[in-house]
């Protein structure tokens, strides 16, 4: 079950496209919004993640940072987001996989993330998370906004 | 901050684009002119009767002519040829390059200055971007979306649900 709002996150170790390391610590003093897709160049996460990027200066601009997750490995990621154009970093959790996605509660047992948006707050703890019903159903924007707005 | 916030997607109005007789099944199309799926539709949608609403959703990392194309088709709409420009458009999605919209307007007949001017305008931009945001907040994701009968469909629409 997707995690919680209130409930702190827990630790976990995501890899930036550099290879770097993204931990909890790295969610402390912001207002992130991370988005789990299911798989890299699959149409609907396509469309998904070029319309966040439309909205980016907004989303940029009500306080947020924006992160894509996915079990894809770094490189494939990094060919996604070269390929569609976005700016959208890319978080990966390949290895151990899914490991990140099972601590939010987002570990599809299909092998990939469900389609998911969870907002964490600068205290690291999540302020509102949202599954979609389905991996095909696409979460609008406008569902992110009324989150960074409400709480 | 609250500019794109959930809310419904809007009753058709003075602004939008509208052709079709009043008293057919209503159609609002979020859309725009590089899809090809927003191309497909089009042509279904002339084969069926229906009251058609088209608004604006490019977004520029799906594809990047969207934009100048939506652009062009409030520019031939100032000239007063909208859906001419709407159809001319879908009619070669793959054809979308500034000299391509010109040879358009050309072909209608249009004042080109004008119509350089007008689709480079900021009142053009905020026309479109309008548009855009109002699907935003609907939830429009993905083109074409389709709201027909208060109920909103995402990618592929199947005219056969108008009659």
């Amino acid at each position: 079950v997707i995690i919680e709002p209130g409930a702190p996150v827990p630790e976990f170790t995501l890899r930036r496209g550099d290879g770097r390391r993204f931990t909890r610590a790295d969610l402390e003093g912001d207002t992130t919004v991370l988005v789990f897709y299911p798989f890299a160049f699959s149409p609907v996460c396509t469309d998904q993640l070029n319309l966040y990027d439309e909205v980016l200066d907004e989303l940029t601009a009500a306080g947020a940072t924006v992160y894509g997750v996915s079990c894809d490995a770094t490189y494939s990621q990094t060919a996604f987001r070269e390929r569609l154009g976005v700016r959208i970093e890319q978080l990966s959790d390949f290895e151990p996989k899914g490991a990140a996605c099972r601590a939010f509660g987002v570990y599809h047992e299909g092998g990939f993330p469900q389609r998911a948006l969870v907002i964490v707050g600068p205290d690291a703890r999540v302020r509102w998370s949202y599954q979609a019903a389905s991996t095909s159903e696409l979460p609008g924007a406008n569902l992110i906004f009324d989150a960074l707005a409400a709480t | 901050l609250t500019g794109l916030r959930s809310a419904p997607v809007p009753e058709p109005g003075g602004a939008d684009h509208v052709r079709g007789p009043a008293d057919a099944p209503l159609i609002i199309e979020y859309g725009d002119f590089e899809c090809p799926y927003c191309a497909a539709l089009s042509l279904r949608l002339e084969q069926v009767t229906c009251r058609l609403v088209f608004r604006h959703f490019p977004v520029r990392s799906s594809h990047p002519r969207a934009w100048p194309a939506a652009c062009a088709a409030e520019a031939a709409d100032r000239q007063g040829r909208f859906w001419e420009m709407h159809d001319l458009l879908f009619s070669d999605p793959g054809r979308l390059e500034d000299p391509h919209l010109w040879r358009r307007a050309e072909r209608l007949g249009l004042d080109l200055d004008r119509f350089e001017a007008d689709r480079r305008s900021e009142a053009v931009r905020d026309r479109v971007r309008g548009d855009f945001r109002s699907g935003v907040r609907a939830g429009v994701v993905t083109t074409p979306t389709v709201f027909t009968a208060g109920r909103m469909h995402a990618g592929r629409f199947d005219v056969a649900r108008l009659s």
